[in-house]
Protein backbone atom coordinates (compact mmCIF):
# COMPACT_ATOMS: atom_id res chain seq x y z
CA UNK A 1 0.00 0.00 0.00
CA UNK A 2 2.68 2.61 0.92
CA UNK A 3 4.11 2.36 -2.60
CA UNK A 4 0.73 3.18 -4.12
CA UNK A 5 0.23 6.07 -1.72
CA UNK A 6 3.63 7.47 -2.67
CA UNK A 7 2.65 7.15 -6.28
CA UNK A 8 -0.63 8.99 -5.79
CA UNK A 9 1.11 11.73 -3.83
CA UNK A 10 3.66 12.11 -6.58
CA UNK A 11 0.93 12.37 -9.20
CA UNK A 12 -0.89 14.97 -7.18
CA UNK A 13 2.32 16.94 -6.74
CA UNK A 14 2.96 16.76 -10.48
CA UNK A 15 -0.55 17.95 -11.23
CA UNK A 16 -0.20 20.84 -8.84
CA UNK A 17 3.16 21.78 -10.31
CA UNK A 18 1.68 21.79 -13.78
CA UNK A 19 -1.26 23.92 -12.71
CA UNK A 20 1.15 26.38 -11.13
CA UNK A 21 3.18 26.49 -14.33
CA UNK A 22 -0.02 27.21 -16.30
CA UNK A 23 -0.93 29.89 -13.82
CA UNK A 24 2.52 31.34 -14.43
CA UNK A 25 1.56 31.98 -18.05
CA UNK A 26 -0.54 34.85 -16.75
CA UNK A 27 2.39 36.43 -14.95
CA UNK A 28 3.70 38.68 -17.78
CA UNK A 29 0.24 40.25 -18.16
CA UNK A 30 -0.07 40.49 -14.39
CA UNK A 31 3.36 42.09 -14.11
CA UNK A 32 2.44 44.65 -16.76
CA UNK A 33 -0.80 45.61 -15.03
CA UNK A 34 1.00 45.83 -11.69
CA UNK A 35 3.86 47.98 -13.00
CA UNK A 36 1.93 50.23 -15.38
CA UNK A 37 -1.35 50.57 -13.50
CA UNK A 38 -1.36 49.41 -9.89
CA UNK A 39 1.98 50.92 -8.87
CA UNK A 40 1.45 54.36 -10.49
CA UNK A 41 -2.12 54.61 -9.21
CA UNK A 42 -0.94 53.47 -5.77
CA UNK A 43 1.67 56.19 -5.93
CA UNK A 44 -1.08 58.71 -6.57
CA UNK A 45 -2.93 57.35 -3.59
CA UNK A 46 0.05 57.96 -1.34
CA UNK A 47 0.58 61.46 -2.80
CA UNK A 48 -2.96 62.42 -1.88
CA UNK A 49 -2.20 61.84 1.80
CA UNK A 50 0.92 64.03 1.85
CA UNK A 51 0.94 67.76 2.46
CA UNK A 52 2.93 70.04 0.16
CA UNK A 53 5.83 69.82 2.63
CA UNK A 54 5.78 66.03 2.48
CA UNK A 55 4.24 65.33 5.87
CA UNK A 56 1.36 62.92 6.33
CA UNK A 57 -1.88 64.88 6.23
CA UNK A 58 -5.44 64.97 5.01
CA UNK A 59 -5.26 68.58 3.85
CA UNK A 60 -6.11 67.79 0.23
CA UNK A 61 -9.27 66.01 1.29
CA UNK A 62 -10.11 68.74 3.76
CA UNK A 63 -9.75 71.34 1.04
CA UNK A 64 -12.03 69.30 -1.16
CA UNK A 65 -14.71 69.46 1.53
CA UNK A 66 -14.17 73.13 2.32
CA UNK A 67 -13.85 74.69 -1.12
CA UNK A 68 -17.21 75.04 -2.84
CA UNK A 69 -15.49 74.82 -6.25
CA UNK A 70 -14.76 71.14 -5.61
CA UNK A 71 -18.28 70.42 -4.45
CA UNK A 72 -19.51 72.05 -7.66
CA UNK A 73 -17.33 69.75 -9.76
CA UNK A 74 -18.78 66.67 -8.12
CA UNK A 75 -22.30 68.01 -8.51
CA UNK A 76 -21.64 68.71 -12.21
CA UNK A 77 -20.16 65.26 -12.70
CA UNK A 78 -23.18 63.57 -11.13
CA UNK A 79 -25.65 65.78 -12.99
CA UNK A 80 -24.04 65.20 -16.37
CA UNK A 81 -23.76 61.46 -15.75
CA UNK A 82 -27.36 61.16 -14.55
CA UNK A 83 -28.72 63.24 -17.46
CA UNK A 84 -26.71 61.22 -19.97
CA UNK A 85 -27.99 57.98 -18.46
CA UNK A 86 -31.58 59.23 -18.52
CA UNK A 87 -31.42 60.34 -22.15
CA UNK A 88 -29.71 57.07 -23.11
CA UNK A 89 -32.59 55.13 -21.55
CA UNK A 90 -35.20 57.27 -23.30
CA UNK A 91 -33.52 56.83 -26.69
CA UNK A 92 -32.08 53.35 -26.29
CA UNK A 93 -35.08 51.50 -24.93
CA UNK A 94 -37.38 52.00 -27.95
CA UNK A 95 -34.56 51.14 -30.37
CA UNK A 96 -33.56 48.00 -28.47
CA UNK A 97 -37.24 47.03 -28.27
CA UNK A 98 -37.79 47.33 -32.02
CA UNK A 99 -34.49 45.57 -32.78
CA UNK A 100 -35.38 42.69 -30.47
CA UNK A 101 -38.55 42.04 -32.51
CA UNK A 102 -36.91 42.13 -35.93
CA UNK A 103 -35.88 38.90 -37.62
CA UNK A 104 -32.37 37.93 -36.54
CA UNK A 105 -30.72 38.74 -39.83
CA UNK A 106 -32.17 42.25 -40.04
CA UNK A 107 -31.42 42.84 -36.36
CA UNK A 108 -27.79 41.83 -36.85
CA UNK A 109 -27.52 44.26 -39.75
CA UNK A 110 -28.92 47.08 -37.61
CA UNK A 111 -26.54 46.07 -34.83
CA UNK A 112 -23.66 47.00 -37.11
CA UNK A 113 -25.17 50.49 -37.16
CA UNK A 114 -25.25 50.52 -33.37
CA UNK A 115 -21.69 49.24 -33.16
CA UNK A 116 -20.29 51.61 -35.78
CA UNK A 117 -20.06 54.54 -33.38
CA UNK A 118 -18.90 52.13 -30.67
CA UNK A 119 -15.68 51.51 -32.55
CA UNK A 120 -15.18 54.76 -34.44
CA UNK A 121 -12.49 56.85 -32.88
CA UNK A 122 -13.80 58.98 -30.05
CA UNK A 123 -12.04 62.04 -31.43
CA UNK A 124 -13.55 61.59 -34.88
CA UNK A 125 -17.03 61.55 -33.36
CA UNK A 126 -16.28 64.52 -31.13
CA UNK A 127 -15.01 66.43 -34.16
CA UNK A 128 -18.11 65.48 -36.14
CA UNK A 129 -20.37 66.91 -33.43
CA UNK A 130 -18.29 70.05 -33.27
CA UNK A 131 -18.75 70.53 -37.01
CA UNK A 132 -22.49 69.82 -36.83
CA UNK A 133 -23.33 71.87 -33.76
CA UNK A 134 -21.18 75.01 -33.97
CA UNK A 135 -22.67 78.44 -34.67
CA UNK A 136 -21.92 78.27 -38.38
CA UNK A 137 -22.45 74.50 -38.30
CA UNK A 138 -24.65 72.26 -40.37
CA UNK A 139 -27.58 72.05 -37.94
CA UNK A 140 -27.76 75.81 -37.33
CA UNK A 141 -27.40 76.38 -41.07
CA UNK A 142 -30.29 74.09 -41.93
CA UNK A 143 -32.45 75.28 -39.05
CA UNK A 144 -32.17 78.91 -40.14
CA UNK A 145 -32.59 78.09 -43.83
CA UNK A 146 -35.79 76.17 -43.08
CA UNK A 147 -37.00 78.98 -40.86
CA UNK A 148 -37.16 76.87 -37.70
CA UNK A 149 -35.18 79.46 -35.76
CA UNK A 150 -33.64 82.79 -36.78
CA UNK A 151 -30.56 83.19 -34.59
CA UNK A 152 -27.85 80.48 -34.38
CA UNK A 153 -28.63 78.35 -31.34
CA UNK A 154 -25.80 77.79 -28.85
CA UNK A 155 -25.56 74.03 -29.31
CA UNK A 156 -21.93 73.45 -28.46
CA UNK A 157 -19.30 74.63 -25.97
CA UNK A 158 -21.91 74.20 -23.26
CA UNK A 159 -23.90 71.55 -21.39
CA UNK A 160 -26.10 70.73 -24.38
CA UNK A 161 -23.12 69.93 -26.59
CA UNK A 162 -21.52 67.82 -23.89
CA UNK A 163 -24.72 65.84 -23.36
CA UNK A 164 -25.24 65.24 -27.08
CA UNK A 165 -21.68 63.96 -27.45
CA UNK A 166 -21.82 61.78 -24.35
CA UNK A 167 -25.19 60.24 -25.20
CA UNK A 168 -23.84 59.40 -28.66
CA UNK A 169 -20.88 57.62 -27.10
CA UNK A 170 -22.77 55.81 -24.35
CA UNK A 171 -25.89 54.65 -26.22
CA UNK A 172 -24.31 51.39 -27.49
CA UNK A 173 -23.32 50.49 -23.91
CA UNK A 174 -27.00 50.67 -22.98
CA UNK A 175 -28.43 49.07 -26.09
CA UNK A 176 -26.18 45.99 -26.16
CA UNK A 177 -27.10 44.46 -22.78
CA UNK A 178 -30.71 45.62 -23.12
CA UNK A 179 -31.06 44.02 -26.55
CA UNK A 180 -29.58 40.76 -25.23
CA UNK A 181 -32.05 40.67 -22.34
CA UNK A 182 -35.04 41.49 -24.57
CA UNK A 183 -34.12 38.79 -27.09
CA UNK A 184 -34.03 36.23 -24.30
CA UNK A 185 -37.53 37.08 -23.04
CA UNK A 186 -39.94 34.28 -23.77
CA UNK A 187 -42.63 35.80 -26.03
CA UNK A 188 -45.16 33.31 -24.72
CA UNK A 189 -45.50 35.41 -21.56
CA UNK A 190 -46.72 38.33 -23.63
CA UNK A 191 -49.00 36.03 -25.60
CA UNK A 192 -50.42 34.63 -22.36
CA UNK A 193 -51.08 38.16 -21.10
CA UNK A 194 -52.89 38.96 -24.35
CA UNK A 195 -54.92 35.77 -24.14
CA UNK A 196 -55.96 36.69 -20.63
CA UNK A 197 -57.32 39.96 -21.93
CA UNK A 198 -54.50 42.46 -21.47
CA UNK A 199 -54.30 45.16 -24.12
CA UNK A 200 -50.98 45.96 -25.79
CA UNK A 201 -50.12 48.73 -23.34
CA UNK A 202 -50.94 46.68 -20.29
CA UNK A 203 -49.13 43.58 -21.60
CA UNK A 204 -46.06 45.70 -22.20
CA UNK A 205 -45.94 47.45 -18.84
CA UNK A 206 -47.00 44.51 -16.69
CA UNK A 207 -45.20 41.68 -18.46
CA UNK A 208 -42.52 42.72 -20.94
CA UNK A 209 -41.10 45.75 -19.18
CA UNK A 210 -40.44 44.07 -15.80
CA UNK A 211 -38.73 41.19 -17.60
CA UNK A 212 -36.44 43.61 -19.44
CA UNK A 213 -35.43 45.44 -16.26
CA UNK A 214 -32.25 43.45 -15.50
CA UNK A 215 -30.76 44.43 -18.88
CA UNK A 216 -31.93 48.02 -18.51
CA UNK A 217 -30.54 48.24 -15.02
CA UNK A 218 -27.18 46.70 -15.93
CA UNK A 219 -26.80 48.89 -19.01
CA UNK A 220 -27.82 52.07 -17.19
CA UNK A 221 -25.38 51.38 -14.36
CA UNK A 222 -22.52 50.86 -16.78
CA UNK A 223 -23.41 54.05 -18.62
CA UNK A 224 -23.54 56.02 -15.39
CA UNK A 225 -20.25 54.60 -14.09
CA UNK A 226 -18.38 55.18 -17.34
CA UNK A 227 -19.76 58.73 -17.55
CA UNK A 228 -18.15 59.63 -14.22
CA UNK A 229 -14.69 59.33 -15.78
CA UNK A 230 -15.33 61.28 -19.00
CA UNK A 231 -12.64 63.69 -20.08
CA UNK A 232 -12.44 64.30 -23.83
CA UNK A 233 -16.10 65.11 -24.56
CA UNK A 234 -16.58 67.72 -21.82
CA UNK A 235 -13.17 69.20 -22.65
CA UNK A 236 -13.96 69.69 -26.35
CA UNK A 237 -17.77 69.93 -26.62
CA UNK A 238 -18.14 71.59 -23.22
CA UNK A 239 -15.68 74.28 -24.25
CA UNK A 240 -14.40 74.76 -20.69
CA UNK A 241 -17.89 75.43 -19.32
CA UNK A 242 -18.56 71.85 -18.22
CA UNK A 243 -15.87 70.80 -15.77
CA UNK A 244 -16.07 67.20 -14.67
CA UNK A 245 -13.75 65.49 -12.19
CA UNK A 246 -11.37 64.23 -14.88
CA UNK A 247 -11.07 67.70 -16.41
CA UNK A 248 -10.26 69.23 -13.05
CA UNK A 249 -7.62 66.54 -12.42
CA UNK A 250 -5.98 67.34 -15.74
CA UNK A 251 -5.99 71.12 -15.12
CA UNK A 252 -4.63 70.65 -11.60
CA UNK A 253 -1.63 68.92 -13.15
CA UNK A 254 -1.16 70.71 -16.46
CA UNK A 255 -1.62 74.25 -15.14
CA UNK A 256 -0.94 74.16 -11.42
CA UNK A 257 1.36 71.14 -11.02
CA UNK A 258 -0.73 70.42 -7.95
CA UNK A 259 -0.23 66.67 -7.66
CA UNK A 260 -1.70 66.47 -4.17
CA UNK A 261 -5.05 67.98 -5.16
CA UNK A 262 -5.21 65.99 -8.39
CA UNK A 263 -4.43 62.74 -6.59
CA UNK A 264 -7.05 63.33 -3.92
CA UNK A 265 -9.67 63.96 -6.62
CA UNK A 266 -8.45 60.85 -8.43
CA UNK A 267 -8.78 58.72 -5.31
CA UNK A 268 -12.36 59.87 -4.79
CA UNK A 269 -13.18 59.21 -8.46
CA UNK A 270 -11.62 55.76 -8.35
CA UNK A 271 -13.35 54.79 -5.11
CA UNK A 272 -16.70 55.98 -6.49
CA UNK A 273 -16.20 54.10 -9.76
CA UNK A 274 -15.01 50.83 -8.27
CA UNK A 275 -17.54 51.02 -5.43
CA UNK A 276 -20.47 51.46 -7.81
CA UNK A 277 -19.09 48.77 -10.08
CA UNK A 278 -18.78 46.36 -7.17
CA UNK A 279 -22.35 47.09 -6.15
CA UNK A 280 -23.45 46.64 -9.76
CA UNK A 281 -21.59 43.34 -10.11
CA UNK A 282 -23.50 42.00 -7.11
CA UNK A 283 -26.78 42.88 -8.77
CA UNK A 284 -26.20 41.94 -12.42
CA UNK A 285 -23.74 39.98 -14.49
CA UNK A 286 -21.37 42.41 -16.17
CA UNK A 287 -19.23 40.07 -18.28
CA UNK A 288 -20.99 40.81 -21.52
CA UNK A 289 -21.41 44.50 -20.91
CA UNK A 290 -17.81 45.66 -20.87
CA UNK A 291 -15.38 45.87 -23.71
CA UNK A 292 -15.35 49.46 -24.86
CA UNK A 293 -12.40 51.75 -24.66
CA UNK A 294 -11.28 54.92 -22.97
CA UNK A 295 -13.43 57.98 -23.12
CA UNK B 1 -51.64 49.09 -46.61
CA UNK B 2 -52.21 45.51 -45.52
CA UNK B 3 -48.93 45.48 -43.60
CA UNK B 4 -50.13 48.40 -41.50
CA UNK B 5 -53.20 46.56 -40.30
CA UNK B 6 -51.39 43.32 -39.61
CA UNK B 7 -50.67 42.50 -35.94
CA UNK B 8 -47.10 43.36 -34.95
CA UNK B 9 -46.80 41.32 -31.75
CA UNK B 10 -48.64 38.69 -29.80
CA UNK B 11 -50.88 41.41 -28.36
CA UNK B 12 -52.69 42.15 -31.63
CA UNK B 13 -51.31 45.67 -31.85
CA UNK B 14 -50.98 46.52 -35.53
CA UNK B 15 -47.88 47.89 -37.23
CA UNK B 16 -49.96 50.96 -38.08
CA UNK B 17 -50.80 51.42 -34.40
CA UNK B 18 -47.18 51.72 -33.47
CA UNK B 19 -45.70 53.55 -36.41
CA UNK B 20 -44.52 56.17 -33.92
CA UNK B 21 -42.31 53.52 -32.32
CA UNK B 22 -40.66 52.74 -35.66
CA UNK B 23 -40.17 56.45 -36.25
CA UNK B 24 -38.46 56.86 -32.88
CA UNK B 25 -36.24 53.84 -33.49
CA UNK B 26 -35.30 55.12 -36.94
CA UNK B 27 -34.45 58.57 -35.57
CA UNK B 28 -32.24 57.06 -32.87
CA UNK B 29 -30.56 54.92 -35.51
CA UNK B 30 -29.91 58.06 -37.60
CA UNK B 31 -28.56 59.82 -34.51
CA UNK B 32 -26.13 56.92 -34.00
CA UNK B 33 -24.90 56.49 -37.55
CA UNK B 34 -25.13 59.75 -39.51
CA UNK B 35 -23.00 62.21 -37.48
CA UNK B 36 -19.90 60.05 -37.86
CA UNK B 37 -20.40 59.48 -41.57
CA UNK B 38 -21.21 63.09 -42.45
CA UNK B 39 -17.54 63.96 -41.95
CA UNK B 40 -16.60 61.86 -44.98
CA UNK B 41 -18.27 63.99 -47.71
CA UNK B 42 -17.35 67.17 -45.86
CA UNK B 43 -13.68 66.28 -46.00
CA UNK B 44 -13.85 66.55 -49.81
CA UNK B 45 -15.17 70.10 -49.65
CA UNK B 46 -13.31 72.95 -51.30
CA UNK B 47 -14.40 75.44 -48.69
CA UNK B 48 -12.61 76.70 -45.61
CA UNK B 49 -15.95 76.53 -43.80
CA UNK B 50 -17.23 73.03 -43.39
CA UNK B 51 -20.54 72.78 -45.17
CA UNK B 52 -22.86 69.97 -46.02
CA UNK B 53 -23.43 69.19 -48.78
CA UNK B 54 -20.18 70.73 -50.08
CA UNK B 55 -20.70 73.16 -52.97
CA UNK B 56 -17.42 72.37 -54.69
CA UNK B 57 -15.37 69.24 -54.35
CA UNK B 58 -11.63 69.08 -53.91
CA UNK B 59 -8.84 67.12 -52.31
CA UNK B 60 -7.20 70.18 -50.83
CA UNK B 61 -7.56 69.07 -47.20
CA UNK B 62 -5.99 65.73 -48.04
CA UNK B 63 -3.14 67.55 -49.79
CA UNK B 64 -2.85 69.74 -46.71
CA UNK B 65 -2.58 66.65 -44.54
CA UNK B 66 -0.05 64.89 -46.73
CA UNK B 67 2.02 68.05 -46.97
CA UNK B 68 2.26 68.56 -43.22
CA UNK B 69 5.26 66.81 -41.68
CA UNK B 70 3.69 67.18 -38.24
CA UNK B 71 0.52 65.27 -39.17
CA UNK B 72 2.35 62.62 -41.19
CA UNK B 73 4.85 62.04 -38.41
CA UNK B 74 2.04 61.76 -35.86
CA UNK B 75 0.27 59.23 -38.10
CA UNK B 76 3.38 57.10 -38.29
CA UNK B 77 3.87 57.28 -34.52
CA UNK B 78 0.27 56.14 -34.00
CA UNK B 79 0.58 53.30 -36.50
CA UNK B 80 3.88 52.16 -34.97
CA UNK B 81 2.49 52.31 -31.43
CA UNK B 82 -0.67 50.46 -32.45
CA UNK B 83 1.26 47.76 -34.29
CA UNK B 84 3.69 47.20 -31.43
CA UNK B 85 0.83 47.19 -28.92
CA UNK B 86 -0.88 44.51 -30.98
CA UNK B 87 2.33 42.46 -31.15
CA UNK B 88 2.79 42.51 -27.37
CA UNK B 89 -0.79 42.52 -26.09
CA UNK B 90 -2.00 39.57 -28.20
CA UNK B 91 0.45 36.93 -26.90
CA UNK B 92 0.33 38.35 -23.37
CA UNK B 93 -3.47 38.29 -23.26
CA UNK B 94 -3.71 34.88 -24.91
CA UNK B 95 -1.14 33.38 -22.54
CA UNK B 96 -2.96 34.79 -19.55
CA UNK B 97 -6.34 33.59 -20.83
CA UNK B 98 -5.09 30.07 -21.50
CA UNK B 99 -3.02 29.80 -18.31
CA UNK B 100 -5.77 31.07 -16.03
CA UNK B 101 -8.41 29.00 -17.77
CA UNK B 102 -6.46 25.73 -17.73
CA UNK B 103 -4.91 25.97 -14.27
CA UNK B 104 -8.24 26.06 -12.40
CA UNK B 105 -6.55 27.26 -9.22
CA UNK B 106 -8.34 29.08 -6.45
CA UNK B 107 -6.58 32.42 -7.03
CA UNK B 108 -7.60 32.57 -10.67
CA UNK B 109 -10.68 34.69 -10.01
CA UNK B 110 -8.95 37.62 -8.23
CA UNK B 111 -6.11 37.62 -10.78
CA UNK B 112 -8.63 37.64 -13.62
CA UNK B 113 -10.49 40.55 -12.04
CA UNK B 114 -7.24 42.46 -11.56
CA UNK B 115 -6.31 41.90 -15.20
CA UNK B 116 -9.65 43.32 -16.46
CA UNK B 117 -9.68 46.37 -14.16
CA UNK B 118 -7.86 48.61 -16.68
CA UNK B 119 -11.15 48.62 -18.64
CA UNK B 120 -13.06 50.30 -15.82
CA UNK B 121 -10.46 52.47 -14.11
CA UNK B 122 -11.01 56.07 -15.29
CA UNK B 123 -8.36 56.59 -17.96
CA UNK B 124 -7.35 59.97 -16.58
CA UNK B 125 -5.97 58.17 -13.50
CA UNK B 126 -3.93 55.81 -15.65
CA UNK B 127 -2.80 58.88 -17.61
CA UNK B 128 -1.51 60.92 -14.71
CA UNK B 129 -0.26 57.87 -12.77
CA UNK B 130 1.75 56.68 -15.74
CA UNK B 131 2.95 60.23 -16.40
CA UNK B 132 4.22 60.48 -12.83
CA UNK B 133 5.99 57.11 -13.01
CA UNK B 134 7.43 57.77 -16.48
CA UNK B 135 8.80 61.14 -15.36
CA UNK B 136 10.94 59.25 -12.83
CA UNK B 137 11.89 56.53 -15.32
CA UNK B 138 12.60 58.97 -18.18
CA UNK B 139 9.98 57.29 -20.35
CA UNK B 140 7.89 60.39 -21.11
CA UNK B 141 7.67 61.12 -24.85
CA UNK B 142 9.11 57.71 -25.78
CA UNK B 143 7.51 55.14 -28.02
CA UNK B 144 8.29 52.44 -25.44
CA UNK B 145 6.32 54.36 -22.83
CA UNK B 146 3.25 54.66 -25.06
CA UNK B 147 3.38 51.01 -26.09
CA UNK B 148 3.67 49.81 -22.47
CA UNK B 149 0.68 51.86 -21.36
CA UNK B 150 -1.43 50.94 -24.40
CA UNK B 151 -0.57 47.27 -24.03
CA UNK B 152 -1.80 47.41 -20.46
CA UNK B 153 -5.10 48.87 -21.73
CA UNK B 154 -5.38 46.29 -24.53
CA UNK B 155 -4.52 43.08 -22.64
CA UNK B 156 -7.94 42.93 -20.90
CA UNK B 157 -9.75 42.92 -24.25
CA UNK B 158 -7.66 40.03 -25.58
CA UNK B 159 -8.13 38.23 -22.27
CA UNK B 160 -11.93 38.62 -22.37
CA UNK B 161 -12.25 37.51 -25.99
CA UNK B 162 -9.89 34.53 -25.80
CA UNK B 163 -11.34 33.36 -22.48
CA UNK B 164 -14.83 33.34 -23.94
CA UNK B 165 -13.55 31.30 -26.88
CA UNK B 166 -11.88 28.82 -24.52
CA UNK B 167 -15.14 28.41 -22.62
CA UNK B 168 -16.77 26.96 -25.71
CA UNK B 169 -13.71 24.86 -26.55
CA UNK B 170 -13.42 21.28 -25.32
CA UNK B 171 -10.18 21.03 -23.33
CA UNK B 172 -10.36 17.24 -23.49
CA UNK B 173 -9.04 17.45 -27.03
CA UNK B 174 -5.77 18.67 -25.62
CA UNK B 175 -5.77 15.78 -23.14
CA UNK B 176 -6.17 13.39 -26.04
CA UNK B 177 -3.21 14.93 -27.84
CA UNK B 178 -1.11 14.67 -24.73
CA UNK B 179 -2.09 11.09 -24.02
CA UNK B 180 -0.89 10.37 -27.57
CA UNK B 181 2.51 11.74 -26.62
CA UNK B 182 2.35 15.46 -27.43
CA UNK B 183 3.97 17.81 -24.93
CA UNK B 184 1.77 20.51 -23.43
CA UNK B 185 3.13 23.32 -25.64
CA UNK B 186 2.85 21.11 -28.73
CA UNK B 187 -0.70 20.16 -27.81
CA UNK B 188 -1.53 23.84 -27.39
CA UNK B 189 -0.03 24.97 -30.70
CA UNK B 190 -1.25 21.99 -32.74
CA UNK B 191 -4.70 21.40 -31.25
CA UNK B 192 -5.97 24.32 -29.17
CA UNK B 193 -4.59 27.38 -30.94
CA UNK B 194 -5.94 26.47 -34.40
CA UNK B 195 -9.41 26.26 -32.89
CA UNK B 196 -9.28 29.57 -31.03
CA UNK B 197 -7.31 31.41 -33.72
CA UNK B 198 -10.21 33.61 -34.79
CA UNK B 199 -10.67 34.85 -31.25
CA UNK B 200 -6.95 35.54 -31.02
CA UNK B 201 -7.03 37.43 -34.32
CA UNK B 202 -10.06 39.46 -33.20
CA UNK B 203 -8.21 40.28 -29.99
CA UNK B 204 -5.22 41.41 -32.04
CA UNK B 205 -7.37 43.72 -34.19
CA UNK B 206 -9.09 45.21 -31.16
CA UNK B 207 -5.78 45.82 -29.39
CA UNK B 208 -4.51 47.62 -32.49
CA UNK B 209 -7.62 49.83 -32.45
CA UNK B 210 -7.37 50.40 -28.69
CA UNK B 211 -3.94 51.91 -29.11
CA UNK B 212 -4.74 53.72 -32.37
CA UNK B 213 -7.77 55.48 -30.82
CA UNK B 214 -6.42 56.12 -27.34
CA UNK B 215 -6.38 59.83 -26.42
CA UNK B 216 -5.92 60.51 -22.73
CA UNK B 217 -2.80 58.50 -21.88
CA UNK B 218 -1.24 59.71 -25.12
CA UNK B 219 -1.96 63.31 -24.09
CA UNK B 220 0.15 62.88 -21.00
CA UNK B 221 2.98 60.60 -22.07
CA UNK B 222 3.47 61.25 -25.78
CA UNK B 223 4.95 64.39 -27.22
CA UNK B 224 7.58 65.95 -29.42
CA UNK B 225 8.60 63.67 -32.25
CA UNK B 226 6.61 60.85 -30.65
CA UNK B 227 3.31 62.73 -30.52
CA UNK B 228 0.45 60.45 -31.52
CA UNK B 229 -2.20 61.35 -34.07
CA UNK B 230 -4.90 61.48 -31.39
CA UNK B 231 -2.81 63.86 -29.28
CA UNK B 232 -2.27 66.23 -32.20
CA UNK B 233 -5.94 66.01 -33.13
CA UNK B 234 -7.09 66.76 -29.59
CA UNK B 235 -4.89 69.83 -29.39
CA UNK B 236 -6.07 71.01 -32.80
CA UNK B 237 -9.72 70.55 -31.76
CA UNK B 238 -9.30 72.81 -28.78
CA UNK B 239 -7.89 75.63 -30.92
CA UNK B 240 -10.04 75.84 -34.03
CA UNK B 241 -11.97 73.75 -36.49
CA UNK B 242 -9.43 72.98 -39.18
CA UNK B 243 -10.96 71.09 -42.14
CA UNK B 244 -7.73 69.08 -42.36
CA UNK B 245 -9.06 67.15 -39.38
CA UNK B 246 -12.07 66.11 -41.49
CA UNK B 247 -9.64 64.51 -43.93
CA UNK B 248 -7.76 62.79 -41.10
CA UNK B 249 -11.04 61.66 -39.56
CA UNK B 250 -12.06 60.10 -42.86
CA UNK B 251 -8.78 58.21 -43.03
CA UNK B 252 -9.31 56.99 -39.45
CA UNK B 253 -12.87 55.89 -40.25
CA UNK B 254 -11.57 53.90 -43.23
CA UNK B 255 -8.85 52.22 -41.13
CA UNK B 256 -11.34 51.34 -38.38
CA UNK B 257 -14.00 50.08 -40.78
CA UNK B 258 -11.58 47.85 -42.67
CA UNK B 259 -10.23 46.34 -39.46
CA UNK B 260 -13.70 45.82 -37.99
CA UNK B 261 -15.01 44.26 -41.17
CA UNK B 262 -12.08 41.89 -40.91
CA UNK B 263 -12.94 41.10 -37.28
CA UNK B 264 -16.59 40.61 -38.24
CA UNK B 265 -15.62 38.21 -41.04
CA UNK B 266 -13.42 36.31 -38.61
CA UNK B 267 -16.28 36.14 -36.13
CA UNK B 268 -18.59 34.67 -38.75
CA UNK B 269 -16.00 32.05 -39.63
CA UNK B 270 -15.62 31.29 -35.95
CA UNK B 271 -19.32 30.64 -35.65
CA UNK B 272 -19.25 28.52 -38.76
CA UNK B 273 -16.43 26.23 -37.68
Amino acid sequence: MPAERANADGLRRDALRERLALFGLGSPALLLVLVVMVLPVGWLFSLSFLSDEGALSLEHYRRMLEQPSYARIFVTTFQVSALTTGICIALGYPLAYVLSQLPRRAANLCMIGVLLPFWTSLLVRTYAWLVLLQRQGVINGWGIELGLWSEPLPLVHNLAGTLIGMVHIMLPFLILPLYGTMRAIDRDYVKAAANLGAGPVRAFWQVFFPLSLPGLFGGALIVFILCLGFYVTPAVLGGGRVIMVSNRIATDIELFFNWGAASALGVVLLVLTLGLLYAAARLVRLDGVLGGHGT
Amino acid sequence: MSWLSRPATETQITHGGRLWLYAVAALVMIFLVVPTLIVVPMSFSDSQYLEFPPRRWSLRWYANYAGSTEWVQATFTSLKAAFLTMLVATPLGTMAAYGLFASRLRWVRPVYVLLVTPIVVPVILVGIGVFYAYAKLKLVNTLLGIVLAHTMLAVPLVLLIVTSALKSYDMNQEMVARSLGASRPRAFFKVTLPQIRFAVATGAILSFLTSFDEVIVALFVSGGANSTLTRSMFNALRDQIDPTIAAISTIMIVVTTVLLALAQALGRQRQGS
